[in-house]
Parts: structure tokens; C-alpha cells; sequence
């Protein structure tokens, strides 16, 4: 009955298993390297520091994208600011402090499947509460209230109307529950064995978190903070509903500032009929990159340097 | 108010515990208590009637144990007869467990260490705890020593220098690692680790240090560093030990408890249980009949 296996047969096996993995990294590979490619053949030779140092024009050899990427810069840093603190409380609290009960498990359920709506929907919601503010301060620009000098850089207007905190902070709804999940995922991956070590010790709950358990769990954090950033970057759906525009002629200078974003610039660009245009969106798409690199790059140099001690 | 359980304890003990039991004869000496046993000592801490339970679960059924001071009490018995959930009971680590509760009386020097009114944080200062396998914070060894007293207090450098270097020599690995204090306690071997772990609950002063099968993750060699380091330590501190091995409890303990199901069974100088046990479950565990 136990029929011995050729071993010919099972090589043969091993081989076509290793291929096919093989052909599936590569698919992958070769995709990203062909768009890769595309993008720089057509945009590398608009690609220039006027284009970056420009606003928007209707001539495309004069258009640039300085006002995009400075909002794509400012929403991205708002919304970064606010969901990373915000999101690393709440997974603090939900996995070190929160008992478990009916009411955390109902949060926790809600935040795995706010996870998963559609980033439009987030858009609709930033518009009624922070740039409408559900309508509490009337429809009109007139009517809105004013807090503090159109100097500052802390000016704030009520309601926020389609400013870039509002923009950064619709984002922020987007992102937030991937951090407080991946969040989750890094402060479980913690060894229980170091938060009773440091209770022993005297600790306060308090003093086990900030001094044991939320060093030990960075590295995850700032994983989770990476991925949840480059996706806040690539958004247009949200702010496209928040009425992100497209001709802008300044660059922010204070939290009220209209915006454009890099996405949708691109996206209004590469619709259009002449070529021209689609040099300029695929220039546009590298430094879309660009940012996005330096984001990552800024995530890893914190995650590193704070990991020092432990080396 | 626990005059009664001291000075009449055996009405006590029989009302609570059915079976066997022998009442610990620290005031009297006992014959064959050799010198260096509890036979005369100060009592660090006192246990009357001590019941817990786990939800509807009692995994400690009315424990009556006097715990000496400065010496070495092993805690032996077969996995799930209660030995360490005691042994957390004495620094409330049990508190973290949902559902767990205690009745009973249960001292420290006379101060109970049960109820809502105890300052669990200030109690784990005075109560350190060892665990069963090294648990170095990924930190530093210089800092896993300095985390304990950092928390309870501002140190000057120096200070903090001497009080790291003192409780590393009072665990006996300040020569392997005074060239690399900054270096990452994760690099130690798992006895260095383990020591490192017994500085760093010696840093924070306490006069107990509870140690909960402290050499079963370790190869021999290091479990002989451990015990020897556990003997000169009981000239300072009250050592409460629990071990699966028996020659670990005869090699290094004063007196030894067994525990089975949830009761202490017997409680005596360690030579007594060893050799003449008066309780038959005692004799059978500790010749290996059962357990």
C-alpha cells in the first residue's frame, strides 16, 4: 500500500513548484519596471526646475506643478501629524488599558471594518464635518467665523471649507484605521514576558507602556506608518469630493490655504488630448515618487534612530 | 485582629484544611533543624486561611505558611497544584489576571497585602519577582538594571553608576560585563541574562525577591551559577523560590512547602522533608513516586 515515490517524479515537482513562484515575483517585477520605464521615457525630458518652481498654465511648455506639490506636501504632513498620535492612542489604550468587554469589541469591529470603506466615502464625510461643518456656521463664505491673524500660520476659519487642514484631516479618516490596526498588530507582538518584568519592577501601567512596550513595538508602528502614509500620498478620491482644486496660484502659507494635490493634477493632465500634456503628467508622476520616497525615507530615519538603544 | 490565627492556630487549621498538617515550628527549635535553618527566625511573611481562585475556579484552598525572613523557602509540588500562582499573589501579579480573587489573610511584616487599599506599585518595590524564563528588556544592560530604580526616583549619574554596579556585583556578573555595560542585554548568554534579570530586581531594594522556577530554561552550568548566587543573596533577602526540581529545593532552600491541588500539604526544614517527610503524599513526591 505505501507505494514508494519516484524521486524523479518528485524532483520534477520541487522544479515546477520554484518556477512558478518565480513567475509570479517576476510578473510583479517586470510590470512595475515596464510602468517605471514608460513613465520616465515620456517625463523625463519635461522634467526641469522651472517645472517644479511653476504654477499651473494652460500652455504646457510654462506649466508647473509647485502649488500640487506643496499641497500634496502640507495635507500629507496634516494628516500625519494628527493620525499618528491619534492612532497609536487608540491602539495604546484598546491593547495595554481597555478591559475586555462588549464595548471594546464593538470599537474594535468597527475600526477593522472602517478599514475596509471605500476612501470616496471618507471624502463625503470630511465635507460635511470639517469643511461644512454640518452646515453649523451657515452655507455661505460669508458667514463663516474667523479665529485668530490671516498672517499666522495657525489662522482658522470656521468652517474649514476646502482648506488643506480640512484636506489633511479627511486623509487623516482614511488612514487612521490602518494605523490603529497595524499599531495593534506591533504592541501584540510584544512579548508579555516584558510588560509582567517591568510590572515586577514597580512600573505603573503608564511607565511599562512608554518605557518598555511602545519602544519594543516602533519598528512595527513605523512600518504600519509607512504604508498608511504612501497611501495618504497616492489619495485623489476624497479630496477630489472636498473640492480639491486644480488651478491654484499660490502655495499654502497657513492652514486655511486652498490646495491642489499632485493626484489629481496628474489625473486632469493625462486627460487631456494633447501629448504635451502627457509628458508634463508623466514629469509630474516622478516627482509624485520623489515625495513619496522622501515620506518613506523620513519614516525610516525616525524608525532607525529610535531603535538605536536597542542595538 | 489576626491574634487569634497566631496564638491558637491550630483550631484554625483544622477548621480550614482537612488532611494533614503541620504547623511551622518557627518560634520552637525543632530537633534535627540544623543551625542555618528558619528554626529561630523573624517572620517576613504570614499566611492564614489564604484561599484564591481563578473565576469559579479555587486554586488555593485555606494556605496557613509562615514565610522567614532572610532565608531560602522552596516551594515544590506538580504543575497546576497552585505553587506559583501564590508565589504571585505575594507581589499581586495575580491582579492583571481578570477574574482572579484572594481571601485570606496574607502579610508583609504585618502590612496585608490583599485589597483594593494595597499600593501594588509601592509593594512590587519592597516584593521583587524573577521569572521562569530571562526577561532582559531590549535595552541596554546598563539600563535593565537602571529601569527599576528610574521609575521610583531622580538619580544623579554617579549615583545611578554606583547603585547599576553594586546590584551587577551583588548578582555576581559585574566581572563578565563590566566592559560592556552599553552593550545590548540581548547578547548574554540565558544564565547571564537570568543574573542580569536578579540585578535588575535587586537595583529597586527589596527585601523579598519571589523566583519562579528561576533555572528551568537553563543548561547546568548556569543553574549552578543561580543557586550558588541564591545562597549568598539570602543573607540579605528573603528568597521565596519555586522549583520543579527537587534536588534544586534540597540543594538551596532553608525550608520547603509542598503544595498539592490547591493545599499545602506539609511545610518544614528542608532536611525534614527530605529525609523523614511526615505526611505520605510528601514522601511519595519527593522519592519521585508520583508527580
Amino acid at each position: 500500500m505505501a507505494k514508494a515515490r519516484s524521486g524523479a517524479a518528485r524532483l520534477l515537482q520541487d522544479r515546477a513548484f520554484l518556477l512558478t513562484c518565480l513567475v509570479a515575483t517576476n510578473v510583479a517585477v517586470v510590470v512595475l519596471f515596464v510602468l517605471l520605464a514608460s513613465i520616465f521615457w515620456q517625463g523625463w525630458d519635461t522634467l526641469s526646475w522651472k517645472f517644479v518652481t511653476s504654477f499651473a498654465s494652460r500652455k504646457p511648455s510654462e506649466a508647473g506643478i509647485l502649488a500640487p506639490l506643496m499641497g500634496s506636501i502640507w495635507v500629507c504632513s496634516i494628516c500625519g501629524i494628527v493620525a499618528l498620535p491619534l492612532g497609536v492612542g487608540t491602539a495604546i489604550y484598546l491593547e495595554e488599558f481597555a478591559k475586555r468587554s462588549t464595548f471594546t469589541r464593538i470599537i474594535q469591529t468597527n475600526i477593522m471594518n472602517l478599514a475596509g470603506v471605500p476612501s470616496i466615502v471618507y471624502g463625503i464625510l470630511g465635507l460635511t464635518a470639517f469643511a461644512r461643518m454640518f452646515g453649523t456656521f451657515g452655507t455661505n463664505v460669508e458667514d463663516s467665523i474667523s479665529v485668530g491673524n490671516e498672517e499666522s500660520l495657525f489662522f482658522l476659519r470656521l468652517p474649514f471649507g476646502s482648506s488643506v487642514l480640512a484636506g489633511g484631516l479627511t486623509l487623516m479618516l482614511v488612514i487612521l484605521p490602518v494605523v490603529i490596526i497595524s499599531t495593534q498588530e506591533a504592541l501584540r507582538a510584544v512579548p508579555s514576558s516584558l510588560r509582567a518584568g517591568a510590572m515586577a519592577l514597580g512600573a505603573t501601567r503608564w511607565q511599562t507602556v512608554w518605557g518598555i512596550t511602545l519602544p519594543a513595538a516602533i519598528p512595527g508602528i513605523m512600518t504600519g506608518a509607512i504604508l498608511s502614509m504612501s497611501r495618504a500620498i497616492g489619495e485623489s478620491a476624497p479630496l477630489l469630493v472636498l473640492g480639491g482644486l486644480l488651478l491654484v496660484f499660490n502655495t499654502p502659507t497657513n492652514l486655511m490655504s486652498d490646495f491642489a494635490i499632485l493626484p489629481l493634477q496628474i489625473y486632469n493632465w493625462a486627460q487631456r488630448p494633447q501629448d504635451e500634456f502627457h509628458y508634463i503628467a508623466a514629469s509630474a508622476i516622478i516627482i509624485q515618487l520623489v515625495v513619496l520616497l522622501v515620506f518613506n525615507g523620513i519614516a525610516i530615519f525616525i524608525r532607525q534612530k529610535l531603535q538605536k538603544p536597542l542595538q | 485582629m489576626q491574634s487569634d490565627a497566631s496564638t491558637t492556630p491550630k483550631p484554625a487549621a483544622a477548621s480550614h484544611a482537612p488532611g494533614p498538617r503541620v504547623e511551622i515550628p518557627l518560634s520552637s527549635p525543632v530537633p534535627g533543624a540544623a543551625a542555618g535553618t528558619a528554626a529561630s527566625a523573624e517572620i517576613a511573611i504570614k499566611v492564614r486561611g489564604f484561599s484564591s481562585w481563578y473565576g469559579q475556579f479555587q486554586a488555593l484552598k485555606s494556605i496557613d505558611l509562615d514565610i522567614p525572613a532572610r532565608h531560602v523557602t522552596a516551594f515544590i509540588g506538580p504543575s497546576g497544584c497552585g505553587k506559583s500562582t501564590f508565589l504571585r499573589w505575594i507581589n499581586r501579579m495575580n491582579d492583571t489576571i481578570p477574574g482572579a480573587r484572594a481571601e485570606g489573610t496574607l502579610e508583609l511584616h504585618g502590612d496585608s497585602l490583599l485589597g483594593k487599599a494595597v499600593d501594588v506599585v509601592e509593594l512590587r518595590r519592597h516584593v521583587g519577582m524573577v521569572f521562569q524564563k530571562p526577561n532582559p528588556f531590549p535595552k541596554s544592560i546598563y539600563d535593565n538594571v537602571a529601569f527599576g530604580p528610574r521609575l521610583h526616583k531622580t538619580y544623579t549619574r554617579a549615583e545611578l553608576d554606583e547603585l547599576v554596579e553594586h546590584s551587577l556585583r551583588q548578582a555576581s556578573i559585574w566581572s563578565e560585563v563590566k566592559d560592556r555595560l552599553h552593550a545590548s542585554a540581548l547578547g548574554l548568554s540565558g544564565g547571564q541574562q537570568q543574573r542580569l534579570c536578579i540585578a535588575r530586581a535587586i537595583a529597586v531594594g527589596p527585601e523579598v525577591l519571589l523566583m519562579d522556577e528561576p533555572c528551568s530554561a537553563l543548561d547546568p552550568k548556569s543553574t549552578l551559577a543561580i543557586e550558588e548566587l541564591i545562597e549568598t543573596l539570602a543573607d540579605r533577602y528573603t528568597i521565596v523560590i519555586v522549583t520543579h526540581n527537587m534536588q534544586q529545593a534540597a540543594r538551596v532552600s532553608d525550608r520547603t512547602s509542598f503544595f498539592f491541588e490547591g493545599r499545602l500539604v506539609e511545610s518544614d526544614a528542608t532536611e525534614n522533608m527530605f529525609t523523614k517527610p511526615r505526611n505520605k503524599q510528601t514522601e511519595d513526591y519527593v522519592t519521585g513516586r508520583f508527580g
